[in-house]
C-alpha cells in the first residue's frame, strides 16, 4: 500500500501538503520503535549511497543523518567545506555532478545560501534533502518539532505554539511554521521588531513583539538559538539586552502553563534564550527533539529513496 | 548613389509630427525627398509601421575586458535585432571607462566591428571607487554622452554634489543607479514578503527611494541634468513625479523587468530573476507603469546585463545580477503599453528615439529629410515566443524565456545601412 | 475474463480449522506464538489462535503482528507506507509460526524472517499460509497450508478476509484484456 509522497526531494515543508506531512510523521513513529529495540537497524537502503554535504559545518545535524542513513543500512559518505573541492573553488553545481557520477543515490546538504537544495534538486537525478539553506528552511527541523509536539501532547490541531527569537534570520522558524499552520496549530512569533520584520504576519501567523499574554496562552514554547551573532548584534544592542526582553528565565515561567513544553533546536546559550535549569526541568523536550531527530531523519532518507516525483516547487 | 525606398508604411515620426501613410526614400545613409531611381531596393511596407531607429540609453556592452558575456559585434547586433540602432554604453567595463582612452579605444571598436551607433558613457569617480572625480571634461572631449558609475551608485551626497556641479559646466547629463548601500546591505531581492519566505537577502525599496530623493534635491541644488535609471518602486515614481512638477531637471528610466515582473518569481531560486534593483511587488509595477504614462519616467531603456551561463548557474546569492534585454525590450514594451492601451504607439516611438536623441544630443531619431538614415520598421501585430537560444546576444540570461509578446523590429536601417531583415524583404519586391 | 472464485467463506473457515488441528498435532502442549505478516496474516493469525484455543482449550496463543516494509528488496519501486510490528512478547527460545495469505515467490516471507529476527532470537521458526500457489524463487517451503492453487505466474491470487475486505474468499484475477 502506497501513501501520498511521491517526492523524490525533500526541499521545504511550504510545498509539502498536510498528508505528506502527516506521512513523515506516521513513518517516524513507525522508526521510533524500531529505534527502541536491540536491534536498531533495517536494510531499508542496502546498497543506496547517501551523501552528507554540510558546505556549511553544523555536527548535530549531520551526525543525525550520518546515524539515520546507517542504520537503514545505506553507505554513507560525509563531505564539508574543507574534504569537498568546493574550497578549491569548485562550483556546487560541479561538486554535486561529481557526486552524481559516483552514484550517490541521495544527496544530503546544508549550505550558507537559501535555495542550495533547490540548485541541486533541479540538475540531479540523486534525491536531495535539504538539511538547512540559508536563511531559507531546516525542513527535517520542523519536522521534528512537530513530531515532538504530537509525541508529548498527542496532537497538534488548536496546539498554541510560541516561537521566540531571531526569526527573520531563522530557517528553523520557517519550517516551523509551515508545518506547524498546516497541520493546524495556531503559531505565533515573537521577537524584537528588527529581527521580526512585519511582513510574516502575511504568513498564517501572528507577530508579537512583547512577551507579555503570549507566554500565558502557549503549549508550546520554541526557543530559537541566537545564531548569527553579527548580524543580531547590528539589530538589537546587546545579547544582554535581548535576553532581558525575550530569553525564557524562571520568573517568566511562572507565568506559563503548568505543562508547557519548552523547546530549543539547539545548541543552547544557556542564560541567553533559556535560564539554565528551565533547560534542563521537567517540562524541557530538548532532548527528546534530538532523539526524535533520528526517527524523523530516517523516515525522510526512506520516503525520498521510493520517490519518483520531480523535486523542487518551480 | 545607393537608395532604399520604403512603400507604403505607415510612419510614425514624432520629429516632424509625421503619422500617417507613407514612404520613406534614403539616399546615401540620409533621409531624401523625391522618386526613388531604378536602382533603388524596395522593400514593401504595407502594414508595417516605419519609425525612426530606437535608442536604447542603457547597455552594457561588456567590451573592453569582459567579451566572454558579450562583445560590441555581438551586443549590437542584438541591438539591431531588438530594432535599436543606437546604444548608450556603460562605463563598467574592464579596464572601467574612466579616461579618455579608453573612451577611444571604444568608439574605434565600434567603428570596426560595430552594426549600430555606439554612444560612450564615462564614469563619474575614478575606478567607479565612488572616491574622487574622473576627468570629466576629458572623458567630455572623448565623446562621452553622459556620466555614470552605473551599478556603483556614488554614496557620498558630498561627491555626488560636486560630480553634478562640475557636470553641469559641459551639461552632461549624469545617470544614476540609485541604491543605499547601507540600506541595501548585500540584498538579492526586494525586501517583502517573498524574501521572508525565501529567506534571501533583502534589497529594501526605500534603499532607493534614499537616493532617487537625494538626487533630486542635489539636480534642484546644483541645476545639472540627471537619470534615475531603472527605477523599481512606487516611491521612486512619486517623489520624481513631485520634483518634475516643480521643474526640477530630474528623469527616470524605465525597464521592461521592472515594468511587467514582481518578486513572486523568485520563488524557484532561478538566477533570470536575479537584477539589481530587484524585482517588486505589483503595485510597485502599477505605479511604474502610470510614470511611465503620465511622463514622470521618460526613458524607455533595457539595461542589458549579459553574463555568461556558468556565471549565473550558481547559487542564486552568489550569482551575478542582471538579464539581457536588447532583443525583447521592444515586444514588452509595445505589449505592455501600446496593445495594452495605455499609450499610443507615437509616444512609444519618441519615448525611444526623438527624446533620448535630443536629451543626450545624439542627432538622431527623426524621418525628416536630410536627418541619418536610422530606421526601424515594425511589425505591430506580429505574435512572437521569446526563445533565447535565437538571440544573437552572448548573454541568454533573460527572465522572459517562453514569454508571448506583440509586435517585433522586422528591418533596422543604421545609417542607411540594412542591418537586420526578418522576413528577408530587401529585394524581394 | 471474469474473476474466478477459488475458494468461498465456507472453504476458507474449513482450511483454517484444518489448519489449527495441525498446529494441534504438532505442538500438543500449545508452547508456541503466532506472528501474522502485515495486512492479511495478522487477522488470519488471530483466527489461528482462536481456532486452536477451541480445540484445545487453555490459555489463548501470544499473536503478534509485523510489518516488513523496511525489509523489502523493491523500494525503489514501491513505498509502502510503514504500520509498524508489534509483537508484545519475548521471542526469545519461543517457537514462532509466522502466518500469511499467500505464498508465492518466497521474498515476503524472506523479508519477514530478517524483520523478525530483528525483533529477537526465537528458537524455532515455522511457517504457516492459506494459500500456496507455488513459482517459489526462493528455497522456502511452507510448514502448514491451508489449501495448494496451482496458478500460472501471471495471475493474482487476492485472499480476501471479512475483517479487512468484508468477506471471506479466495479469488484468481486475471490480468484484464
Amino acid at each position: 500500500m502506497s501513501g501520498v509522497w511521491q517526492r523524490k526531494d525533500l526541499l521545504s515543508l511550504r510545498e509539502l501538503s498536510a498528508e505528506e506531512i502527516g506521512q513523515v510523521l506516521s513513518t517516524a513513529s513507525v522508526f521510533k520503535e524500531i529505534l527502541g529495540r536491540p536491534i536498531k537497524k533495517v536494510p531499508s537502503l542496502q546498497g543506496r549511497t547517501v551523501v552528507n554535504l554540510f558546505i556549511e559545518p553544523s555536527t548535530r545535524t549531520r551526525i543525525s543523518f550520518e546515524l539515520a542513513a546507517v542504520r537503514l543500512s545505506a553507505d554513507v559518505v560525509s563531505l564539508d567545506k574543507e574534504t569537498s573541492s568546493i574550497r578549491k573553488g569548485e562550483t556546487l553545481q560541479d561538486t554535486a555532478r561529481n557526486l552524481e557520477a559516483l552514484q550517490a543515490g541521495t544527496i544530503v546538504i546544508r549550505h550558507r545560501s537559501a535555495g542550495a537544495a533547490h540548485f541541486l534538486a533541479q540538475r540531479l537525478k540523486a534525491s536531495v534533502i535539504n538539511a538547512g539553506d540559508g536563511s531559507h528552511e531546516h525542513p527535517t527541523q520542523g519536522l521534528l518539532d512537530s513530531f515532538t509536539i504530537r509525541e508529548r501532547l498527542g496532537r497538534i490541531e488548536g496546539v498554541q505554539v510560541l516561537i521566540i527569537g531571531d526569526i527573520v534570520h531563522s530557517r528553523v522558524a520557517r519550517s516551523n511554521l509551515w508545518a506547524l499552520t498546516k497541520l493546524g496549530a495556531k503559531v505565533k512569533l515573537a521577537g524584537p521588531s528588527t529581527l521580526l520584520p512585519k511582513e510574516f504576519a502575511e504568513l498564517g501567523v501572528e507577530v508579537v513583539h512583547h512577551l507579555d499574554g503570549a507566554l500565558e496562552e502557549a503549549d508550546v514554547i520554541n526557543l530559537l538559538r541566537i545564531q548569527h551573532e553579527r548580524q543580531v548584534q547590528a539589530r538589537v544592542p546587546s545579547i544582554g539586552e535581548y535576553a532581558t526582553l525575550f530569553g525564557l528565565n524562571s520568573e517568566r515561567f511562572k507565568r506559563c502553563k503548568p505543562g508547557v513544553l519548552l523547546m530549543h533546536p539547539g545548541p543552547i546559550h544557556r542564560g541567553v534564550e533559556i535560564a539554565s535549569e528551565l533547560a534542563d526541568g521537567a517540562n524541557s523536550v530538548i532532548l527528546d527533539q534530538v532523539t526524535n531527530g533520528l526517527a524523523v531523519r530516517m523516515a525522510v532518507l526512506y520516503l525520498v529513496s521510493g520517490g519518483k516525483g520531480v523535486g523542487g516547487d518551480s | 548613389m545607393s537608395e532604399i525606398f520604403l512603400q507604403g508604411g505607415w510612419v510614425v515620426d514624432p520629429a516632424s509630427r509625421r503619422d500617417a501613410k507613407g514612404d520613406v526614400l534614403i539616399r546615401d545613409g540620409k533621409i531624401a525627398e523625391g522618386k526613388p531611381s531604378k536602382e533603388a531596393v524596395v522593400i514593401q511596407a504595407e502594414g508595417l509601421v516605419v519609425a525612426p531607429g530606437l535608442i536604447d540609453p542603457h547597455v552594457h556592452l561588456r567590451e573592453p575586458g569582459q567579451s566572454a558575456k558579450e562583445t560590441i559585434a555581438t551586443g549590437t547586433a542584438a541591438a539591431v535585432a531588438g530594432g535599436f540602432t543606437s546604444v548608450i554604453a556603460m562605463p563598467n567595463t574592464s579596464p572601467v571607462a574612466d579616461g579618455p582612452n579608453t573612451i577611444a579605444w571604444m568608439r574605434q571598436r565600434a567603428r570596426e566591428t560595430g552594426v549600430a551607433n555606439v554612444f560612450p558613457t564615462g564614469t563619474i569617480s575614478l575606478g567607479q571607487k565612488g572616491e574622487q572625480l574622473a576627468p570629466i571634461g576629458s572623458l567630455r572631449q572623448a565623446g562621452v554622452v553622459a556620466i555614470t558609475d552605473d551599478g556603483h551608485c556614488i554614496q557620498s551626497a558630498e561627491l555626488m554634489r560636486r560630480a553634478l556641479e562640475y557636470a553641469r559646466m559641459f551639461d552632461l547629463p549624469v545617470l544614476d543607479h540609485c541604491e543605499d548601500k547601507s540600506l541595501s546591505a548585500g540584498g538579492v531581492m526586494n525586501e517583502g514578503k517573498w524574501s521572508r519566505i525565501l529567506g534571501l537577502p533583502a534589497w529594501p525599496g526605500i534603499a532607493e527611494e534614499v537616493i532617487v530623493s537625494r538626487n533630486v534635491l542635489l539636480a534642484e541644488l546644483t541645476g545639472a541634468r540627471v537619470v534615475c535609471q531603472h527605477m523599481s518602486t512606487a516611491g521612486s515614481v512619486r517623489i520624481l513625479r513631485e520634483a518634475r512638477r516643480r521643474g526640477v531637471p530630474i528623469e527616470g528610466e524605465a525597464s521592461p523587468h521592472h515594468l511587467t515582473l514582481t518578486e513572486d518569481r523568485v520563488e524557484g531560486y532561478d538566477t533570470s530573476f536575479k537584477m539589481n534593483p530587484p524585482l517588486r511587488t505589483a503595485a510597485d509595477v502599477e505605479e511604474l507603469k502610470r510614470g511611465v504614462v503620465d511622463g514622470t519616467i521618460r526613458f524607455l531603456a533595457t539595461d542589458h546585463a549579459p553574463h555568461c551561463g556558468y556565471e549565473k548557474e550558481v547559487e542564486f546569492d552568489e550569482a551575478p545580477f542582471g538579464v539581457v534585454g536588447l532583443e525583447t525590450a521592444l515586444g514588452i514594451y509595445l505589449t505592455e503599453l501600446v496593445h495594452s492601451g495605455l499609450m499610443p504607439l507615437r509616444d512609444v516611438v519618441e519615448r525611444m528615439s526623438a527624446f533620448p536623441s535630443s536629451y543626450f544630443g545624439l542627432g538622431r531619431g527623426s524621418l525628416a529629410v536630410g536627418a541619418v538614415a536610422d530606421v526601424t520598421v515594425i511589425d505591430l501585430a506580429r505574435a512572437w515566443t521569446v526563445r533565447k537560444s535565437e538571440f544573437r546576444s552572448l548573454g541568454k540570461n533573460t527572465p522572459f524565456e517562453g514569454r508571448e509578446l506583440k509586435g517585433r523590429a522586422i528591418l533596422t536601417i543604421v545609417d542607411g545601412k540594412i542591418r537586420h531583415d526578418l522576413d528577408v524583404r530587401a529585394g524581394r519586391s | 475474463m471474469a474473476d474466478k472464485k477459488l475458494m468461498d467463506g465456507e472453504a476458507v473457515r474449513r482450511a483454517v480449522r484444518r489448519m489449527a488441528h495441525e498446529f494441534s498435532e504438532k505442538h500438543p502442549q500449545g508452547n508456541f506464538a503466532l506472528v501474522g505478516i502485515q495486512t492479511r496474516g495478522v487477522p488470519l493469525a488471530h483466527r489461528l489462535a482462536k481456532e486452536f484455543q477451541a480445540i484445545e482449550g487453555g490459555t489463548p496463543l501470544p499473536v503478534g503482528s509485523l510489518d516488513i516494509s523496511f525489509h523489502r528488496d523493491d523500494l525503489a519501486s514501491n513505498v509502502p507506507v510503514p504500520k509498524g510490528s508489534e509483537v508484545l512478547f519475548d521471542l526469545k527460545d519461543k517457537t514462532v509460526i509466522l502466518v500469511d495469505d499467500v505464498l508465492f515467490t518466497g521474498r515476503t516471507i524472506r523479508a519477514a524472517l530478517d524483520a523478525l529476527c530483528d525483533l529477537g532470537r526465537p528458537r524455532i521458526i515455522q511457517l504457516a499460509v492459506l494459500v500456496d500457489r507455488g513459482h517459489r524463487e526462493l528455497p522456502l517451503r511452507p510448514d502448514f497450508v491451508g489449501k495448494n492453487l496451482p496458478t500460472s505466474p501471471q495471475e493474482r491470487v487476492r485472499v480476501r478476509l471479512a475483517e479487512v475486505d468484508g468477506e471471506d474468499a479466495v479469488v484468481l484475477e486475471r490480468e484484464k484484456a
